[in-house]
């Protein structure tokens, strides 16, 4: 057994930790940084930070993730790091020359108490930002919160260094991406566009983080949010944030900033939610829904509606992000499966609300946690416990379903061991059948590999 | 004798690498980086800048103190609670990515490796101090599992905030009692200027806590070694413990691929130490000697000529003919399959060219590997390796120590009153050099480089570009953060830490699993199709001229 150790018998655990279901900050910072056109992220830390992290980024998406360090020594943890982040910024320009600098602290910055707003001022002072040129920042102390935090305390930078209100309102709905693949903002775009409504999409790892091969590498590829659409949003008339932990307060500092009305939604994982995410931008960007997609949406419902065997009381523990995990168990239930277990380790009320209002009639004997503790470990203890039919999560989960034997889909961050997550979206319509169908072929593939040998069924 | 660099590519060529990256840089970071940037001389080697910090801002392939001694030295022994103190990411990262690969010797073995600990801090424990917090996790990891160590790792805010790991470990040790060992490791990440100064704490920890408390001598008397520096990265400790097993070689303790803590605590009870990767572990193999009186060896199992020539340095230490015989037997079988992956490989790697940069040894001991596949280095240069990796161990008197390397623990060792046994005598080991042996010596990464050749230290994004665009070698050697996007450059990376989850590559079998990875790499076809048919000028000319 893989996690021998890791038996039924719960203790309080006060302090310690085993196998987090989230990881700090800054990840979370620099992903969303990818997402604005011409931006290099820039870690405000050690080197390992950056090291971690850009690592983490590209084992998940197999692309280049390029960022920067102020590379602290013992000296700068002492005398701050003012000068570290002033020459840095000198030296991206002239060496890497990007449009902008996302600089986001770490919890080494943020202990010594380096002042961001003012290292930043003194290095506009001192000509170190060319004309044109910007340097934005952000706050992500790793020891608030997590990955999840970090993202979306990027976005809100965004909003807060480019978004600028005209006299002249335009008929553009903000969409506030949450943290999802590259190909699920992808999606939503062409849904957007089937719609015929005007979006402006902020972050968009669209085009940034799934670029083709063509011999010639581009630093700043050609997706990302522009400078002038991030402007642009103040003068929109409406922003949708699609998932609330990672968007809510980016869309809460628009309004207050340039007067745009929002409403949060989940991300549209599964049917419900992709119906409430279209009702939504037809409301918001006043288009009709076409026939397309409520087509998709009929092939979506025909393929449960056949399959419906597969799927009917499964037991499921799954573990992730609040903004995945809160439509997955949503769209679990439309397909009468039992989420039986889940955690996260970001913590926040909306999750546990979420959690209790959609679980607490159907299934009553659910337990879930979020936040310190809320780990990976205490979800297999829960299984070992009582055990379940489906494991879904990031690939740390492969090592509980190989030594509990259950069928395991991956889903999440980070998926470090199956490429291709920036090619199929998980939301929408289609998405959701991707998803649908992953889910299935996890059970059936199992099913086939351990059944008895006169159960071997040609059909199924 | 002084090998050329390439048909392909001249000196002159190579000569102009420098003036096109320098001139980017301001001034000052020209200044700084026109010292890390060589044009090799294997009989002279010239000085080379290393070990210092990178410039701020310039994108490099570092990681931290902490990523070195957690993540490298301790993280592949698996009977260890490793519990990182602090927030919750520096755990996470270095929680299963590092492809140690561990083979517990019983279904209940004690194996923690798939586990990640944390305390997990919060902002109240930054502002109040985490010392209690850490002391109550150490109780629950007890209290859980019940294991023979627990270590403490300290991350970035740890020092910042006056946490004293030392202090908790002693106090948790009483606390706990009985026969458990807790230890801590300050090794957050500022402290030095890369991965190598938390080797070097890695190092002093091992020494002080674990390495000469079990002194029974187990096992074989015959033939006892250490292997040090080697991670099990992709299983390379399990060929290099099958080829000692087959050659009736006492492998003793391995630092620390596939390791135990009894393995490490008994170390000493062997009779040679052979350093792999000198620049992770030497400081292990001098303490050793120090106060036990076991001379160390310089060798290189990665490549299979010298995975041979390692072996008959053993033979040639214990000198005993039995030993010699066998170990002559078992590389002629070894080398049979071995020769015919070579010839095989040979037909499609024969003259091309490769560079290297990554870590503190593989930048250099792979270069044995491309030799045999017929494959020149251009360029090479470590990530985190210090002036003696490069020039060789005589350099050593001469490197400055700066603030830095200051903050690192140096720990005083001397001979160990009743356990001090020098393996050799003075005259055996002046004959056994006079042989050819040498002792405690390395003599690093540029003797082995063709005259002309680059050396680079601590490669920057913007000097790896450079080197593609100006060189295009058939192969680049580097990690997960270069490795994507070399290739959109369209030229294949492979990836020398993970082994692009392949390997192993150590010893003989890992010898014909490399060249059969590079034969593949050299043999794939797809980076021929960049371009859409309609991209290529000769399509869209046959569409004009009807």
């Amino acid at each position: 057994m893989l996690l021998r150790h890791t038996t039924a018998k719960e203790i309080d655990r006060k302090a310690l930790t085993i196998n987090p279901a989230k990881t700090c900050q800054p990840v979370g910072a620099m992903y969303a940084a990818l997402g604005l056109h011409g931006c290099l992220p820039h870690s405000h830390g050690s080197q390992g930070c950056c090291s971690y992290h850009r690592s983490a980024l590209t084992r998940h998406f197999k692309e280049p993730v390029m960022a920067s360090t102020s590379s602290f020594s013992e000296g700068s943890s002492v005398f701050g790091g003012s000068a570290n982040l002033v020459s840095a910024i000198e030296t991206i320009f002239s060496v890497y020359d990007p449009e902008v600098i996302a600089v986001h602290t770490t919890c080494l910055s943020e202990t010594i108490g380096d002042d961001l707003t003012q290292i930043v001022s003194k290095a506009n002072e001192d000509g170190k930002v060319p004309a044109g040129k910007k340097v934005i920042f952000c706050n992500t102390p790793s020891y608030v919160g997590t990955h999840v935090t970090g993202y979306a305390n990027q976005v809100s930078s965004f909003v807060k260094f480019f978004s600028t209100a005209t006299p002249k309102k335009r008929n553009v709905v903000n969409l506030v991406a949450g943290w999802m693949e590259p190909s699920d903002m992808r999606e939503i775009k062409r849904i957007a566009k089937e719609m015929e409504a005007r979006t402006i999409m902020f972050p968009d790892m669209s085009d940034v983080l799934d670029t083709p091969l063509t011999g010639h590498y581009d630093m700043y590829p050609k997706g990302g949010t522009t400078q002038a659409d991030m402007a642009a949003t103040g003068d929109s008339k409406f922003s949708i944030g699609i998932g609330p932990y990672t968007t809510e307060d980016a869309c809460i500092k628009l309004e207050n900033k340039c007067k745009v009305k929002f409403e949060t939604v989940e991300i549209p994982i599964g049917l419900k939610a992709t119906d409430k995410f279209i009702m939504s931008l037809s409301r918001h960007a006043n288009v009709p829904v076409p026939d397309s997609l409520t087509a998709e949406r009929g092939r979506l419902v025909d393929m449960i509606a056949d399959n419906n065997k597969n799927f009917y009381d499964k037991r499921v523990a799954l573990f992730g992000d609040p903004d995945t995990l809160i439509p997955l168990v949503e769209f679990l239930l439309t397909l009468d499966m039992k989420p039986v277990y889940i955690v996260t380790g970001t913590p926040g009320k909306h999750f546990d609300e979420a959690m209790t209002e959609l679980l607490k009639e159907k299934v009553p004997e659910v337990k879930f946690k979020s936040g310190e503790r809320a780990d990976m470990f205490q979800m297999h203890q829960w299984i070992k416990q009582e055990g379940v039919d489906m494991l879904i999560g990031n690939s740390y989960g492969k090592y509980i379903a190989r030594d509990e034997n259950i069928p395991f889909v991956r889903l999440g961050f980070p998926v470090t061991d199956r490429p291709g997550n920036n090619f199929f979206p998980y939301v929408g319509y289609t998405g959701a059948t991707n998803l649908l169908i992953k889910i299935m072929d996890a059970f059936l593939e199992h099913k086939d590999r351990t059944c008895p040998e006169e159960k071997v069924e040609l059909v199924m | 004798m002084i090998k050329e660099v390439n048909n392909s590519v001249s000196v002159d060529d190579l000569k102009k690498f420098k003036d096109e990256v320098l001139h980017k840089y301001p001034k000052k970071v020209a200044k700084k980086r026109d010292k890390a940037i060589l044009l090799n001389d294997p009989e002279t080697p010239p000085q080379i800048q290393a070990n210092v910090r990178t410039i701020p801002g310039i994108i490099t392939q570092r990681g931290c103190t902490y990523a070195g001694c957690k993540g490298v030295v301790l993280g592949p022994t698996r009977d260890i609670i490793n519990i990182t103190h602090g927030p919750i990411g520096c755990g996470f990262y270095s929680w299963l990515t590092r492809r140690n690969q561990t083979k517990p010797e019983t279904e209940t073995d004690e194996n923690f490796m798939m586990y990640c600990f944390s305390t997990d801090m919060q902002d109240s424990n930054i502002v109040f101090g985490g010392e209690e917090k850490l002391k109550q996790a150490i109780r629950e990891a007890y209290e859980l599992f019940h294991p023979k160590a627990i270590a403490i790792f300290s991350t970035c805010p740890v020092g910042l905030i006056g946490d004293d790991v030392h202090r908790v470990a002693r106090h948790m040790k009483e606390e706990i009692g009985g026969d458990i060992n807790i230890f801590g490791f300050s090794c957050e990440g500022y402290r030095g200027v890369s991965q190598s100064a938390g080797h070097h704490i890695a190092n002093n920890g091992l020494f002080k806590n674990l390495i000469g408390r079990d002194d029974e001598k187990r096992g074989d008397l015959k033939y006892r070694v250490n292997l040090l520096g080697e991670y099990n990265i992709g299983g390379d400790a399990f060929e290099l413990e099958r080829v000692f097993e087959k050659c009736g070689i006492n492998l003793i303790a391995t630092f620390s691929g596939n390791s135990t803590i009894q393995k490490f605590e008994n170390a000493h009870t062997a009779d040679l130490n052979m350093v792999m990767c000198h620049r992770s572990i030497n400081y292990v193999a001098e303490m050793m000697e120090t106060a036990f009186g076991i001379p160390w060896i310089k060798v290189q199992p990665i490549g299979a000529d010298s995975t041979a020539k390692m072996l008959r340095k053993i033979g040639q230490y214990f000198g005993e003919q039995e030993l010699i015989d066998k170990i002559e037997e078992v590389i002629a079988e070894e080398m049979v399959p071995v020769i015919a992956a070579r010839e095989k490989a040979l037909k499609k790697t024969n003259g091309k060219t490769a560079m290297l940069f990554v870590g503190g040894s593989r930048a250099h001991h792979y270069q044995n590997l491309f030799e045999e596949l017929g494959m020149s280095t251009l360029s090479a240069g470590y990530e985190f390796g210090h002036r003696d990796d490069y020039e060789g161990r005589v350099v050593i008197p001469t490197i400055q120590i700066d603030a830095d390397s200051r903050n690192i623990e140096e720990i005083s060792v001397t001979k160990d009153e009743t356990r001090y046994n020098p393996r050799k005598t003075e005259e055996e080991l002046k004959a056994l050099e006079a042989d050819g042996m040498e002792f405690n010596g390395y003599e690093g990464l540029m003797p082995q480089m063709a005259k002309g050749s680059l050396v680079i230290d601590d490669l920057s994004h913007y000097e790896m570009e450079k080197l593609i665009e100006l060189y295009k070698p058939d192969v680049f050697c580097a990690g997960i953060k270069e490795k994507f996007c070399v290739q959109k450059m369209g030229v294949p990376l492979k990836q020398l830490h993970s082994y692009d989850y392949g390997g192993p590559y150590a010893g003989f079998k890992g010898a014909i699993n490399f060249y059969e990875d590079i034969e593949m790499i050299a043999s794939t076809t797809i980076w021929k199709e960049l371009k859409a048919p309609w991209e290529s000028e000769t399509y869209v000319e046959a569409q004009y001229a009807y």
